[in-house]
């Protein structure tokens, strides 16, 4: 890439714009992923008697439903960070795109 | 046929010879299989119960219609197969689901289909601890990685870790690092075709790991990402519909209660408890116990240490990464990851419900027993053998076909990113300096996919007993902490160098495989060594081989100043603008 397109791109306060918001909206859904993930594992480490807690009378454990809502944490969570990605960090791409070929 | 039953061999000379002992007998079974006579395979077949036989034509007439469908789409494939583009990621113009559809059909291996199910038919809860580390990687490769690999990279991961950095030590270093994960994960594929072939087709082990090996050739060689993609969507599409059914079938049984499912799946396991000669009590609770964490995960260092594997291994694993250079743009890249997070959730619930299938309607069925309560065939037959509980022969001969289908997709992914990695960083880039003709490069990927898929071959033979799921998490730990790391620090981290990412990507490399080596699962398991004398305690090495890795790269970055160094330093806002905004990244080659 040349250089003046790099500095040009750089001095966009779009694209500085662009990166701050990625960059923290990313790194926010990754720490809240690797707390219920690791939330988790700790909980298997420390607590197994808990997660084998029957919910009832049957013979479900709180386990089963903690285990299966981080399964669905983790496809919710991504789809919230495409969505948002897909529609405002792209369109904001195209603006410092635009501003920076012309 | 004795190779049935104890044609387990110890190694690979044992295997080789036992195997050319039996030819005489092995090409009798196949005249048998095809047609010529049922008495030659009823001669000495402890599998070959009069059902087999039926079974077997099933299973064979499916997967041969797999086979011939793929072929065709393969021959479709070499068409378009003229360049180096075309050859390492379909000239980047496959579009997010699909790719998704693939990422996921790449992930979905046959070690994970077959391997979580019967875990969870073991363990129940362990199960799913398991299969729940494979999946949250995913957001991790999503927020951090996808978007800024399709922006800097265009045929391996080496270009992204390699784009501000001087080429030859980073590029052999990425090359080391593919092949090795790429090594092990092979082994698990090739160990669960041979399992499931002995079973399904009544052929030796050895014989098994050859077909997919070939067959594998075929596809790469002649097809190339174009055809490894589209075998892998519609194995994704048949293995995800098939599970489905299986699913739905297992939860029909009980009424579409989860309740009905576990309390039936306890009372089998206390019954088989009971029968093993413990007290109501003692027995009651080892049934109670698939409901909760169990001896799956010894200690926290364990846990976490096997947790980080998982999640970060996810991040590096070449032939996953690879695929993000065949969609045209970050927009579609991260659709990729989005459908393939969800498809591959899908299925980990799937494999949950399977497992928890088996055991009420495998484990209580002498059909699908040996003499010892195990299960025919190896334990990771528990979904195979729950197929025919469920739905009948026809079921059977269709799963075990898409098993199949999916270790030969999946084998196929991995060599050739084995391939480019060998061709694209070392040939390409380190040999002839970037100035290697596409043809040239072409023909380095093919014959290196030959080697490789000998090299498979021979490591399956060689790792037949080894638990197939297992395998793969010494991939991953591998993965993690080598590749992840050099590949995140040198997107992210401004004074990140090249000595830094050589030195403290090889020390993560080395550090993952030699505790590996040391750990009780292959110093005493695989070597052979007696228990308890293994050095490394823990189940997985990620902790620590994570940590020397990106201790490495921080350690031996600040302490570079060197000429490069400045230069590396420098190279760093032009390469962070192009990551973000994906301005100047190369696009789809397009036809």
């Amino acid at each position: 890439m040349a250089i003046d397109l790099t500095s040009r791109i750089l001095q966009d306060p779009k694209y500085q714009e662009l990166k701050a918001k990625r960059s923290s909206f990313g790194w926010w859904l990754a720490l809240s992923m690797m707390i219920v993930y690791y939330g988790f594992i700790l909980l298997v480490a420390f607590n197994k008697p808990f997660l084998a807690t029957r919910l009832g009378e049957g013979v479900t454990t709180i386990g089963m439903p903690l285990g299966l809502g981080v399964i669905v944490f983790t496809i919710v969570i991504t789809g919230i960070y495409v969505r948002r990605a897909n529609s405002e960090f792209d369109a904001l791409t195209e603006q410092i795109a635009k501003g920076a070929l012309k | 046929m004795s190779g049935l039953s104890n044609g387990r061999c110890n190694g690979l000379s044992n295997g080789l010879s036992s195997g050319l002992a039996n030819l005489m007998r092995q090409l009798l079974t196949l005249a048998a299989l095809f047609g010529v006579s049922a008495a030659v395979l009823a001669a000495g077949a402890d599998l070959g119960q009069a059902q087999k036989q039926a079974t077997n034509w099933t299973a064979i007439s499916m997967f041969a219609a797999f086979v011939v469908g793929t072929l065709f789409i393969t021959k479709w494939a070499a068409a378009r197969t003229k360049s180096a583009a075309d050859f390492y990621t379909a000239g980047g113009g496959i579009t997010g689901f699909q790719n998704g559809l693939a990422i996921a059909g790449d992930y979905m291996s046959a070690a994970s289909f077959l391997g979580i199910s019967a875990a969870v038919m073991v363990g129940g809860f362990d199960g799913l601890i398991y299969s729940i580390g494979f999946l949250v990687g995913w957001p991790v490769v999503t927020f951090l990685l996808a978007e800024r690999l399709r922006n800097l990279g265009k045929f391996t991961f080496a270009d992204v870790a390699a784009f501000r950095f001087e080429q030859t030590p980073v590029r052999v270093f990425a090359a080391s690092g593919t092949l090795v994960v790429v090594a092990f994960y092979l082994i698990a594929q090739m160990v669960g075709a041979g399992q499931l072939i002995k079973l399904l087709f009544g052929l030796e082990y050895w014989i098994a790991v050859v077909i997919v090996g070939a067959l594998m050739m075929v596809y790469v060689l002649f097809g190339g990402m174009t055809a490894t993609t589209w075998v892998q969507i519609i194995k994704a599409c048949l293995l995800l519909a098939g599970a489905t059914f299986m699913a739905f079938m297992v939860l029909w049984n009980f009424g579409f209660s989860p309740e009905a499912m576990f309390a039936k799946a306890v009372e089998v396991k206390t019954g088989i408890a009971t029968a093993a000669g413990k007290t109501a009590e003692e027995a009651g609770k080892q049934g109670f116990s698939i409901m909760g964490p169990g001896g799956f995960i010894k200690d926290p260092i364990s846990a976490i240490s096997f947790g980080m594997a998982l999640m970060f291994g996810t991040a590096g694993l070449p032939h996953i990464l690879m695929r993000f250079f065949t969609v045209p743009n970050a927009k579609e890249a991260r659709k990729s990851v989005f459908w393939a997070t969800t498809w591959i959730g899908y299925f980990y619930v799937l494999t949950f419900i399977i497992g928890f299938g088996a055991i009420s309607f495998v484990l209580t069925n002498p059909q699908f027993l040996d003499a010892k309560g195990g299960l025919l065939g190896g334990g990771n037959m528990a979904a195979v053998h729950l197929a025919n509980a469920v739905g009948g022969n026809v079921f059977l001969g269709f799963i075990s076909a898409v098993a199949f289908a999916t270790i030969l997709a999946v084998v196929a992914g991995l060599t050739l990113s084995g391939a480019s990695a060998v061709s694209h960083d070392l040939y390409a880039t380190v040999v002839k300096k970037g100035r290697a003709d596409s043809a040239a490069e072409l023909k380095v990927s093919r014959v290196t996919t030959m080697v490789l898929g000998l090299v498979a071959v021979v490591l399956g033979i060689v790792f037949e007993k080894q638990n197939i799921a297992f395998m793969v998490s010494l991939a991953f730990a591998i993965a993690a902490s080598a590749n992840f790391p050099v590949l995140l620090m040198s997107v992210l981290w401004k004074d990140c160098t090249t000595r830094g990412a050589v030195i403290g990507g090889f020390l993560g490399l080395i550090s993952s495989v030699l505790l590996t080596v040391v750990s009780p699962a292959v110093w005493e398991v695989t070597l052979g060594n007696a228990k308890g004398s293994a050095l490394f305690p823990y189940q997985s090495p990620a902790l620590f081989s994570m940590t020397i890795g990106f201790v490495g790269i921080w350690l031996f970055s600040i302490l570079d100043n060197s000429r490069r160094a400045g230069l590396d330093r420098a190279g760093f806002l032009a390469q962070q603008v192009r990551s973000e905004t994906g301005i100047g990244a190369a696009g789809a080659s397009g036809h």
